[in-house]
């Protein structure tokens, strides 16, 4: 029995605000003004920051690595028994700072952003049940807590990415992501079920501390974590599940910020780093979580190439980031993995919001092709998302670079091979950033119609926040190479448990960096000769091209596979189920009972005469048989 | 009670037991045969007072007391029974002006 540490019961206040937020905006939607509801909205989320910055510094202090808070029994039936409880350690810390922190900036900036939309209370009160959710996700102390917080937030980026429902695109979008996500949430939910038929829990510490006494490559542990990855999958948009988060861009862009670039899409590789003893255990889930990784950064970086959306760019970025991160937890780097989650939450939530403040003063227009020389028109704009820009591209010393870095040297210990492929995937990555970020501030401005302008400073002050973040956030980890202590990741090492990696010398580790470093020099220096100095500006979309940029302007074409190979044989075989099984077969049967109880009711209904003297006959004659039967038979 | 149960004693069972059978044959018949809606009821009693002369005998003869109880619940129950019988009579007589059991044929489908 551990002792309890003073105050960490307070523990509950940080799920709780959000969704006292949540009943306040939603219930009296109608009754509150126009700003008033993101003013209460923010202000939750901001509150629950403050109390996970306090739990973080009573953690600390009381010199324990984790605190568990029963609030109630929840289930109990039998041999299951699950309490509903929070589980406080140095993981789900991380987890809710990020969670709190970057979302209360994005819930600040939305009431500049969605100031003019008529339904900005609704928008509110979906953002706090998603805040609510996600943080019930991170802090649930077994997997079916974590389960339930996993569907609340899929739920809310159903509601929000189909926030703006009268354009039948979104809905199809937001319907898109829900059923692909479904299909992710049947696996996890096959593993959580499975886990619970192995260990007789579904706690952490039970599975866990029993896991521990597991054999490594047991082939229970392997299923077990691949049907979880199925789920981490879905929800983080890796290959084949991915096409999903691209399309999810219909949302508001505080929406994309928030759920589809910070917290939610990060929730499998959160699940995956704190069931890090399973999957130490699974040699196999972690190659396929190599492979599955390094391919979706690789092909979405180079889907990303392509595109001309200035949020499906992001967006492509987004899914080749969470690529990145799948590589680490495959390396067993799981500590990587969450700090690059960290980083990838600063500069990600910076560039969408960067990119909201553009669409905002460009009166909603998102064609990079038709924007251009921002530069001088918004100065804290171009500002904030030119150090988001060089942190995601892996310049040092920005946060991107430090963790970028890690993911990378961890994959040159397994293999060289893993890591000249991974660095290609980020060389694409500086590329398609640069363009992007070319193709808006510089050269001319080449739509007219449009009177650009810079936002108005409750946007600017979240950007100018995250930018510091984005400039510094890669101080918490700095590695040994620069005179730093790996602050982060030994925070970390009493939460999850990396695989031990063979070092490698701090010269090759400096090579490397130089290698890098050069190459991605080379590439900005490209992206400018091609975009500013030549003016060029990617073709329209009609416009003939090559055989290959037309597969990688369609992305492959992965969508129209899916809807060859699953979508259409699925729709033929429920359109056969429902002419010939439905049809002839349930329906005839359901109507034969039916049919032939009413002719056999008709039929014994003859006997009812009405006849009193006849039914006291029959009763009489009924039990003289009766008695017959039983003494002579 | 003692005297009474070995008075009951001094006549052989079987004597007990024909006669409520013969009076338990005569209800059933009447219940059977008569038309008379009063009559049927009246044989029915007949039918629960043989069962209750049985009843009693045996308890009598068993010397256990609970037989006699069950008598008690049985005039109970035929005591209301009986006033829903001759009110249902009553209500016959008041709507088709005869108690002829044939007439009440209209409780069916």
């Amino acid at each position: 029995m551990v002792a309890l540490i003073p105050y960490i019961t307070l523990a509950w206040l940080v799920p709780a605000f959000p969704l006292v937020g949540f009943l306040i905006t939603s219930l009296a939607k109608n009754k509150l003004k126009h700003n008033q509801a993101g003013i209460i909205a923010s202000t939750m989320v901001a509150l629950s920051f403050i109390t996970s910055v306090f739990l973080f510094f009573i953690l600390n202090s009381s010199g324990q690595d984790s605190a568990t808070l029963t609030l109630f029994n929840w289930v109990s039936a039998g041999d299951l028994k699950i309490p509903f409880a929070l589980l406080i350690d140095h993981l789900s810390l991380v987890m809710m700072l990020i969670i709190t922190g970057i979302g209360a900036l994005i819930h600040i900036y939305s009431i500049g952003y969605m100031r003019d939309d008529e339904r900005v209370n609704s928008f509110f009160a979906q953002m706090n049940l998603f805040t609510f959710s996600m943080l019930l996700l991170v802090m649930g102390a077994n997997y079916l807590i974590l389960f339930i917080g996993w569907e609340g937030v899929g739920f809310c980026s159903y509601l929000l990415i189909g926030f703006w429902f009268k354009n039948p695109a979104f809905n199809y979008a937001a319907r898109k992501a829900f059923v692909m996500n479904r299909i992710g949430d049947l696996g996890f939910i096959l593993g959580i079920i499975l886990l619970f038929f192995t260990f007789k829990s579904v706690s952490f510490n039970e599975v866990f501390s029993q896991a521990a006494t597991l054999q490594s490559g047991a082939p229970i542990l392997t299923l077990i974590t691949l049907l979880l990855l199925v789920g981490a999958v879905g929800k983080s948009a890796q290959i084949p599940l991915f096409t999903w988060l691209p399309d999810a861009m219909a949302g508001p862009t505080p929406v994309s910020a928030l759920i589809h670039a910070a917290t939610m899409v990060t929730a499998g590789i959160y699940m995956i780093a704190r069931s890090s003893i399973l999957y130490n255990l699974a040699p196999i889930t972690s190659n396929v979580m190599i492979i599955l990784g390094l391919t979706t950064a690789i092909i979405t970086a180079i889907v990303g190439l392509r595109q001309n959306d200035i949020k499906k760019v992001l967006a492509y970025s987004t899914v080749s980031q969470l690529g990145y991160m799948f590589l680490a937890l495959g390396l067993g780097a799981y500590s990587a993995a969450i700090f690059h989650v960290t980083t990838h939450a600063f500069f990600k939530a910076l560039l969408f919001l960067g990119a909201g403040s553009i669409i905002h003063a460009m009166g909603g227009e998102q064609d990079i092709r038709k924007m251009g020389g921002l530069r001088s028109k918004m100065p804290i704009t171009f500002l904030t998302f030119l150090i988001a820009t060089l942190a995601i591209s892996g310049i040092p010393p920005f946060s991107g670079f430090f963790s970028k870095d890690l993911i990378l040297t961890k994959a040159f210990e397994i293999s060289p091979w893993l890591y000249a492929l991974a660095l290609g995937g980020a060389l694409i990555t500086c590329f398609y950033m640069f363009r992007l970020f070319y193709l808006v501030f510089f050269g001319n401005q080449r739509l007219s119609s449009a009177h650009p302008h810079e936002s108005p400073r409750v946007m600017t002050v979240p950007l100018m926040v995250l930018s510091v973040l984005s400039l510094f956030g890669g101080f918490l980890n700095i590695p040994a190479l620069f005179g730093g202590d790996s602050g982060f990741e030994n925070f970390l090492h009493k939460a999850v448990t990396s695989k031990e990696s063979g070092e490698i010398s701090s010269a090759t580790e400096v090579g490397l960096i130089i290698v890098s470093l050069s190459l991605l020099g080379i590439i900005i220096v490209l992206a400018y000769r091609t975009y500013v100095k030549k003016s060029t500006v990617p073709a329209a979309d009609g416009a003939p091209s090559s055989l290959i940029a037309r597969i990688v302007a369609n992305k492959f074409y992965l969508d129209e596979i899916f809807a060859a190979l699953i979508e259409k044989p699925f729709g033929r075989l429920s359109d056969f189920l429902f002419k010939s099984v439905e049809v002839k077969v349930l329906d005839s049967a359901v109507d034969g009972v039916g049919t032939l109880t009413s002719r056999l009711g008709s039929l014994v209904r003859r006997l009812q005469q009405g006849n009193i003297s006849f039914y006291l006959f029959a009763m009489v004659a009924g039990i003289l048989l009766f008695i017959i039967f039983i003494l002579f038979v | 009670m003692k005297e009474l149960s070995s008075a009951i004693q001094l006549i052989p069972l079987e004597n007990y037991i024909f006669l409520s059978v013969a009076l338990f044959s005569i209800g059933m018949m009447g219940v059977l045969f008569r038309r008379n809606t009063i009559a049927i009821l009246m044989c029915l009693e007949l039918m629960f007072n043989s069962v209750n002369l049985l009843l009693t005998a045996f308890s009598a003869y068993h010397s256990d007391p609970s037989g006699q109880v069950f008598v008690f619940f049985i005039m109970i129950v035929a005591a209301a029974e009986v006033a829903v019988g001759l009110s249902i009579v009553v209500m016959m007589k008041r709507n088709v002006d005869s108690i002829d059991i044939n007439l009440l044929n209209r409780l069916k489908w």
